[in-house]
């Protein structure tokens, strides 16, 4: 809104300026961006487009927010009826999806002659999460990942100095905490309705989540089964507790009550631990990146990215809002409105991320995220994955019909792109 | 000019309204569901297939669709006669010789009609939070635990159902006043004299007088109840744990979160089928109730 008004403030003073000076160019010549943000970022940048729009005065952005429920269908329903704004932040995985509609400007001829984006400066793992069959279409934004929240004092008191490094530690851990309390306090929490906890440890795993080029699923594969078994396996030993984050009213509270000593989560979660929890115990809980099969292991690459549409007739302008948008200081502006972590490893200098405790667990862990098979249909795949992995959690599937049964729901997802692939190579443009 | 020519002039303008806005969609959406319609297609038409059958087959053999049906006919078997008594209920009131104030109560039932069901179930999140809700404030007065009415599966329809009663009872309260104001005062002043308790009077007279505003309104109320879309979209989106799930919601989230408008179309016409299949049964059953 704010934003808003300054540019037409800016379109009037420069036409007034020209009315007096009569020369120049002519008042007509500022141009209008469309920029569709999503949820609290689409209220942040806010505050960080009238420096920009400082910068360039022949640009104006006009930044509309959507909310995060709504992005996605207003995304397609604009591309079905022509109406794509010039720039967008897009959750990365959404871009194999447009990019199927050919929506997207490819980005690597404007990196290429770009001095402020440089891929080598950004965490390998979320640059290739905008990469849809070796070609770029995405500028990550910002990052995201998870790793373990865990209690320092009761892992002491259970008779260990220093978090779990790798599976066969995290599932003694686990057991050791377990052991040693109530029947209503578990290890960890894992909610059943969340596939990043389980995703993550499939990525860990050497074998694709997907096989033959994304024909079909590969969740039958011998890596796929271990994280799923170890996955289970937590709430089989009643180390988790088979409930939805639905089910969880406060988990904050709870990890501080020490309901569970680990909790598998994000970076948002940094804020809420020092709002909610009580001074006395700010000191008591940390962050560790996530344990692999042997030793510190890989990570999801989930964020937002920026993407120019194929039909803005403004790239030129849209690339200088990315660039803009890009710059480590920027980025690091963002974090300190919003807590979302930069992909530049340069950002990361800046002293609140370089000083901040919790965040050294995610500066490290950032430089081992994986990216998911950049497939249009994978929202869909990893949707399914989690509704029979809770079933498995439930105990109502072994970890081999689970298995057998997410490749046969993948399977039938990706049916139509089996067909594309084998049929209709000529016809894409 | 003849005058059955004369008859189609007149309708031609109504025809032709009704043949383009709702004849031709229907048939595209009949052959949409046909195709294999998705973001594929939307990319470049040739990719688009015709495969028969296969949506509806598919959409038979998916756990979720029918569980959405069986949220879908909870809704309708809980809600309907919830709504329907709570309208006749209020209708008989505010029609009783002894109420006060009959036009503010009238319009004051009838307000929830009117208003929009997303600047309402506003109100409702907030009444119904676990936390701050003056849902779960009042019950803690008595002593009740607090209850996690949208965010718990088992309290996510129910709570959606009293929703939908309390934003449309009041429609069909108006018709029933009606209906009531339609019955002769004769007919009650004769049971008074033969004796007739009010119950009696009730069961009597007024049920049977009501009767065809009755079938109307339990067909039109079904009919609209099975399409439940706006309360769970507004309220849960589905969740929590999918058990808000529709079938109109399927439909929205295969047509315009996925966009699979074949599937999507499917699912309509789905619906569509059994709407109309229960409506024919209301139909008979109320008619087999004349002939006794």
């Amino acid at each position: 809104m704010n934003a808003r008004r300054h540019g037409w403030l800016r379109t009037a003073l420069l036409a007034a300026s020209l009315g007096l000076h009569g020369c120049g160019q002519p008042a007509g010549h500022t141009q209008t961006l469309t920029f569709w943000a999503v949820g609290r970022e689409g209220e942040a940048v806010a505050q960080l487009i009238p420096a920009f729009e400082r910068e360039h005065p022949g640009i104006h952005v006009d930044l509309q927010e959507l909310p995060w429920n709504a992005a996605h269908q207003k995304l397609l329903t604009a591309f079905a009826g022509d109406t794509t704004p010039d720039i967008a932040q897009l959750g990365n995985t959404w871009i194999a999806e447009l990019v199927a509609l050919h929506a997207l400007e490819p980005l690597q001829p404007w990196v290429d002659h770009s001095v402020e984006v440089d891929p080598s400066d950004y965490f390998q793992g979320i640059w290739d999460t905008n990469r849809i069959d070796g070609r770029l279409y995405g500028i990550p934004w910002y990052v995201d990942t998870r790793l373990l929240f865990y209690r320092k004092d009761l892992l002491k008191a259970a008779g260990f100095d220093a978090p779990p490094r790798d599976w066969a530690g995290w599932s003694r851990q686990m057991r050791a905490l377990q052991a040693r309390t109530g029947h209503d306090h578990y290890a960890i929490l894992l909610p059943t309705n969340e596939f990043e906890q389980l995703l993550s440890l499939a990525l860990q795993q050497d074998d694709p989540l997907l096989r033959d080029g994304g024909r079909y699923g590969n969740f039958e594969s011998p890596g796929f089964k271990r994280a799923l078994r170890f996955y289970v396996d937590a709430f089989r030993r009643h180390q988790a507790p088979v409930l939805a984050n639905t089910e969880v009213s406060n988990p904050w509270a709870e990890f501080g009550h020490g309901v569970y000593p680990f909790y598998f989560s994000g970076p948002w979660n940094i804020r809420e631990f020092r709002q909610r929890l009580p001074a006395a115990q700010q000191d008591e809980w940390a962050t560790t990146p996530l344990p692999g099969p042997d030793g510190p292991g890989a990570g999801i690459a989930s964020g937002s990215s920026l993407v120019i549409f194929q039909d803005s007739p403004h790239k030129a302008q849209a690339w200088l809002l990315i660039e803009y948008l890009s710059r480590p200081q920027v980025q690091q502006q963002l974090y300190d409105l919003l807590g979302d972590l930069p992909p530049r490893r340069s950002a990361w200098m800046g002293a609140t991320l370089r000083n901040d405790p919790a965040l050294q667990a995610f500066r490290e862990q950032l430089e081992r995220i994986k990216p998911t098979p950049a497939v249009p249909e994978w929202e869909r795949i990893v949707t399914e994955m989690q509704l029979v992995a809770a079933q498995a959690a439930h105990g109502d599937l072994t970890v081999d019909q689970a298995a057998a049964e997410i490749d046969r729901r993948a399977d039938a997802i990706l049916e139509k792109r089996r067909w594309m692939l084998d049929h209709t190579q000529g016809q894409r443009r | 000019m003849n005058p059955a020519r004369t008859a189609w002039l007149f309708l031609t303008p109504a025809l032709l309204v009704l043949g383009v806005f709702f004849v031709l969609p229907v048939i595209a959406a009949l052959g949409l569901s046909l195709t294999d319609y998705d973001l594929y297609a939307l990319a470049n038409i040739h990719n688009l297939r015709f495969i028969g059958l296969h949506n509806y087959w598919d959409l038979l053999q998916r756990p979720l669709f029918w569980s959405a049906l069986g949220h879908t006919f909870y809704f309708v078997i809980v809600g309907v006669p919830l709504s329907i008594g709570a309208s006749l209920g209020t209708a008989l009131l505010l029609n009783s010789p002894l109420t006060r104030m009959k036009a503010f109560f009238r319009t004051a039932l009838f307000a929830p009609v009117v208003t929009t069901v997303v600047a309402v179930a506003v109100i409702w999140r907030y009444l119904f939070n676990t936390k701050y809700g003056l849902v779960n404030y009042a019950l803690a007065e008595v002593g009740v635990h607090s209850i996690d009415w949208l965010g718990d599966p088992h309290w996510a329809m129910p709570t959606i159902i009293a929703f939908a009663v309390w934003k449309n009872f009041g429609y069909n309260m108006i018709i029933f006043m009606a209906g009531l104001q339609a019955i002769p005062p004769e007919l009650y002043e004769a049971a008074r004299i033969d004796g007739a308790a009010a119950p009696r009077q009730f069961w009597h007279i007024t049920l049977p007088m009501l009767k065809p505003t009755m079938v109307m309104v339990m067909i039109l109320t079904v009919a609209g109840y099975f399409q439940l879309f706006a309360e769970p979209y507004v309220m849960t989106e589905g969740g929590p744990l999918q058990s808000t799930v529709s079938v109109l919601y399927l439909m929205y989230e295969e047509g315009f979160k996925w966009w699979n408008l074949g599937t999507a179309s499917a699912v309509a016409f789905m619906l569509f089928f059994i709407i109309f299949v229960v409506t024919m049964l209301l139909l008979r059953l109320s008619r087999n109730g004349d002939a006794a």
